[in-house]
């Protein structure tokens, strides 16, 4: 059933995000997004941000300087693959904070919608609604997907000065799993690599 | 990683594209079993000459997973002594209060000799987890010392086995349950008898 799914979502975004793109009016984004493959690379200073988590209070990135950030953008609330991705993450959080990193996962959904979506699936970490204008931040970020307009399942892990030390663009539908954030939380020892 | 960078192409429906893929994208995009299999500490079904392994990463208390078990004996029968299957633990014990405990119930088994049949039991009663009881009965019947199988319960003798099977699965890119390694590939397709047999099969 889980599969099944997936297919259905593969299908669904494959077509013409870029035909789309060109209509748009609201990017203010830096690096525009041009294809899949563009998320920001490694060695980039990651865009600050300010989302609301809950109706009142907002997270912005800055408030983690001086420790690692796990940003997990992902498609929406509710479908069963983002399910996965994040009760796997709130399943994994003793071993991000293993690392003293924080995990902040990011769609377009709003807020009472995360609120509700969080505590069914008792994630453990703030969920932020790049709402309004929809999709702002994830377009920094390059994970905007403009054809369905939806954040798409985008990962970076940003270390403690913050700057983007990996990131990682699933292919559609494809639950990435957690292996590739944990080895990126290991490596941060290592110096900054360039692209 | 992005020197090892090289343009792929990829089949996308009936449409090609290209784009670029590290060496690491690849793996995390298709992921291999980290953790080897290793009979003298895994449950393995099926022949140590078998020339095909499928690998599970299951939850008892996952209706995927529940949906999943008689697919799996499907495949087994339908392969026979082609096929080694091996069972390991992942847990989602947020999303399922009773998944560590039924993993933990089956490794007490294990102890004493009988880990398939209540892992067999456990799928097959997915709607009783929550009541001891009823494991604790069949582990009567299957003529367990029930006394040692309740203290190492009680004493969660077997948690950090199963923390170390979860542990492993994460590096190996589960992302979910149930999750198959179809030789030690992680398999993409679905949980079906039909799709597990042909991944198994396809060289």
């Amino acid at each position: 059933m889980k599969t099944s799914m997936v297919q259905t979502s593969r299908k669904r975004s494959r077509s013409g995000a870029s035909k789309a793109r060109t209509s748009k009016t609201r990017q203010k984004s830096v690096n525009p997004p041009k294809t899949e493959s563009s998320v920001l690379t490694p060695g980039k200073k990651a865009p600050n941000f300010s989302l609301n988590s809950t109706p009142d209070q907002k997270v912005a990135l800055s408030d983690f300087l001086g420790q690692p950030v796990i940003l997990a953008f992902y498609p929406a609330d509710w479908s069963p693959v983002c399910t996965d991705q994040l009760s796997l993450y709130a399943e994994i959080m003793p071993e991000f904070k293993k690392h003293n990193a924080e995990l902040l996962a990011i769609s377009v959904d709003n807020i009472w919608s995360h609120l509700a979506f969080s505590k069914d699936r008792k994630l453990n970490f703030p969920v932020l609604a790049d709402f309004e204008p929809k999709g702002t931040v994830s377009r920094k970020y390059g994970a905007f997907k403009e054809a369905i307009g939806e954040s798409a399942r985008a990962l970076f892990v940003i270390d403690d000065k913050g700057v983007i030390r990996w990131s990682h663009l699933s292919p559609d539908g494809v639950n990435p799993g957690a292996d590739g954030i944990l080895r990126a939380l290991e490596n941060l020892n290592q110096p900054v690599q360039t692209n | 990683m992005a020197t090892t960078a090289k343009a792929v192409t990829r089949r996308a429906g009936s449409t090609r594209k290209t784009r670029l893929e590290t060496a690491e994208q690849r793996e995390i995009d298709n992921p291999r079993l980290a953790v080897p299999v290793d009979p003298g500490r895994d449950h393995v079904q099926g022949p140590p000459t078998a020339t095909l392994t499928l690998v599970e990463y299951g939850d008892y208390q996952c209706p995927f997973c529940g949906a999943a078990y008689p697919e799996v004996k499907k495949a087994q029968k339908e392969l026979g002594s082609n096929l080694r299957f091996v069972f390991r633990n992942f847990p989602l014990t947020r999303m399922h209060e009773f998944a560590l405990n039924a993993a933990e119930t089956a490794e007490a088994a294990s102890a004493q000799g009988k880990f398939w049949e209540m892992h067999d039991f456990l799928y097959e009663h997915q709607s009783t987890l929550g009541d001891p009881s009823v494991a604790l009965e069949f582990a009567k019947k299957l003529g367990l010392d029930t006394k040692k199988f309740q203290s190492e319960l009680s004493q969660h003798k077997y948690q950090s086995r199963v923390k170390e099977d979860f542990d492993g699965g994460v590096r190996s890119g589960v992302n979910g349950t149930p999750t198959f390694y179809v030789n030690g590939v992680r398999h993409e397709g679905e949980a079906t008898a039909k799709d597990l047999v042909k991944a198994l099969q396809a060289k």
